[in-house]
């Protein structure tokens, strides 16, 4: 009936199959349907359980997969790094072994450092997904990125998206990019030169101005969060400076809303610095339908995903 | 019983035949369920046809009754045991009040009980029917768990390495009902 084959970890967008994709965007449609019964809850995972394991702060990730595991009916505990024993000196490799003793069906992880999902996908049966780690990769957050563009474009082959501002620290811009461009979606790049990666994404339109994403006329505009707290090295003047240049303002949104041009935006929003107050009550802002959109995508995922805990 | 070596398949009912049995399960519906609020939901795929079939043969008598579809795949109980690898969810649409009604389930064949077991579940989680019931084109026999039909359109015995298959034009291109016997292994 499918070619596909079993996949335990989810860890970036790269490894993933133009089949795979489109099998977790359409079983994420029916899972989004559930959020309009009075009972949201399947009993899918019932008995499987399912360890948050976040070593970066993040109130919007972990909770969306927090309430699209309980609404598989899976048992989830949060284990953060405040209150855990990595702060008392832990090896990651001890950590791994500890929780393959808790025996998790599922571990979702997010780390400072490029790769360790990696690593703990492999030293343990549990499938790992991977909800950000360093500037490598956030790929649910590419998937919900693009079932939310779906929804709106559902002829999307051929459309046009630009995403806006620092993509050399941002693991959104590198998912998202990489998924878009695999379902055939053109994408632009706007941002400050230092944060903008030479060589990566060469199939990713450089564009210089606002003009230029207007005259190439995207389709979506896609805006990032400035990430305040990773701009130890200077990369660029200012925020006053920065939301001059890159920040969506009254004028820019008076030309998007002519051309019809929906927005997105991971989250959380910096207001003032990528976004006015204004264009947060943008009517074509598709913000809290990418946070609906996260947990059924998640849900799709966990239901996909075949951890090595269940051979019996 | 068989004893060949090959598979062998078996018409046990032409179009006009599954023609009759709809009507059949419509007579019955009709008789027993008089002028309760009636609801039918049907289990994906060809539940959703044998419950849009039986409601147009009672709309062109002048009853008319709500159909609703209903995918029970996330309520299987083999999830991670010999259900499909990679199912395509459905989105399970029940667009009236189903509290109160006298529902009626459609499914094409019962056999084991599993999937009206997961279909009840699932069903329960859209309201509170007054009354649940079950409407199969074909009875199979070998059940796993207590659940009979209400409404049965053909009673088939069957051994253990022979099942039933349904074929509608709608969602198979073709009509029919299929005996299959396998190869005793």
């Amino acid at each position: 009936m499918s070619d596909l084959t079993p996949r335990k970890d989810l860890l970036d967008i790269e490894s993933l199959s133009l089949e795979e994709i489109e099998y977790v965007l359409n079983n994420a449609v029916p899972f989004k349907q559930l959020f309009q019964r009075s009972v949201k809850k399947v009993p899918t995972l019932r008995g499987k359980t399912v360890l948050n394991l976040f070593y970066e702060p993040s109130t919007r990730t972990s909770s969306s997969f927090e309430v699209a595991a309980s609404r598989l009916s899976a048992d989830v505990t949060n284990f953060t790094v405040g209150s855990s024993s990595v702060v008392k000196g832990e090896s990651l490799l001890d950590t791994i072994e500890t929780l393959q003793a808790m025996r998790s069906d599922y571990i979702v992880i997010r780390h400072k450092a490029a790769g360790v999902p990696g690593i703990v996908a492999k030293h343990t049966n549990a499938s790992v997904l991977n909800a950000g780690d360093g500037y490598h990769a956030h790929p649910t957050q590419a998937l919900l990125d693009a079932m939310t563009f779906r929804e709106v474009c559902p002829d999307y082959a051929g459309r046009k998206v630009v995403i806006v501002g620092d993509i050399l620290h941002s693991r959104v811009a590198r998912s998202t990019s990489t998924l878009f461009h695999k379902l055939g979606i053109e994408v632009g790049v706007l941002g400050p030169g230092s944060l903008i990666p030479e060589g990566r994404h060469d199939f990713m339109q450089r564009l210089g101005s606002w003009d230029d994403v207007f005259d190439w006329g995207p389709d979506a505009v896609y805006l990032l969060r400035v990430q305040l707290e990773r701009q130890e090295g200077q990369f660029f003047p200012g925020i006053a400076e920065y939301h001059k240049m890159y920040g969506l303002n009254s004028d820019r949104l008076v030309h998007m809303r002519e051309k019809g041009t929906w927005l997105m935006h991971p989250g959380p929003v910096n207001r003032g610095v990528e976004v006015t107050d204004e264009a947060m009550g943008y009517e074509k802002s598709l913000i809290s339908t990418q946070v609906e959109n996260g947990i059924a995508v998640r849900m799709a995922v966990l239901h996909w995903l075949k951890p090595e805990t269940q051979q019996d | 019983m068989s004893t060949t070596s090959e598979i062998i398949t078996e018409e046990i009912l032409t179009p006009t035949g599954i023609e009759e049995k709809v009507a059949l399960l419509a007579d019955e519906i009709v008789d027993r369920c008089g002028d309760d609020e009636v609801a039918f939901v049907g289990i994906f795929t060809r539940g959703v046809t044998l419950a849009h079939r039986v409601a147009k043969v009672l709309a062109d008598r002048g009853k008319n009754y709500p159909v609703g579809t209903l995918d029970i795949s996330l309520y299987r109980d083999d999830f991670d045991r010999n259900g499909p690898d990679f199912p395509r969810l459905e989105s399970s649409d029940i667009p009236f009040a189903i509290d109160g009604t006298r529902a009626i389930l459609f499914d094409e064949v019962i056999y084991t009980g599993r999937t009206i077991r997961a279909a009840l579940d699932g069903l329960m989680d859209y309201g509170r029917p007054r009354k649940i019931e079950l409407a199969v084109l074909v009875d199979r026999g070998h059940r796993e768990l207590p659940v009979q039909p209400d409404y049965v359109g053909f009673p088939v015995a069957t051994e253990s390495n022979q099942y039933v298959k349904v074929r509608f034009h709608e969602d198979d291109g073709k009509e029919g009902v299929f005996l299959v016997t396998e190869p005793q292994s």
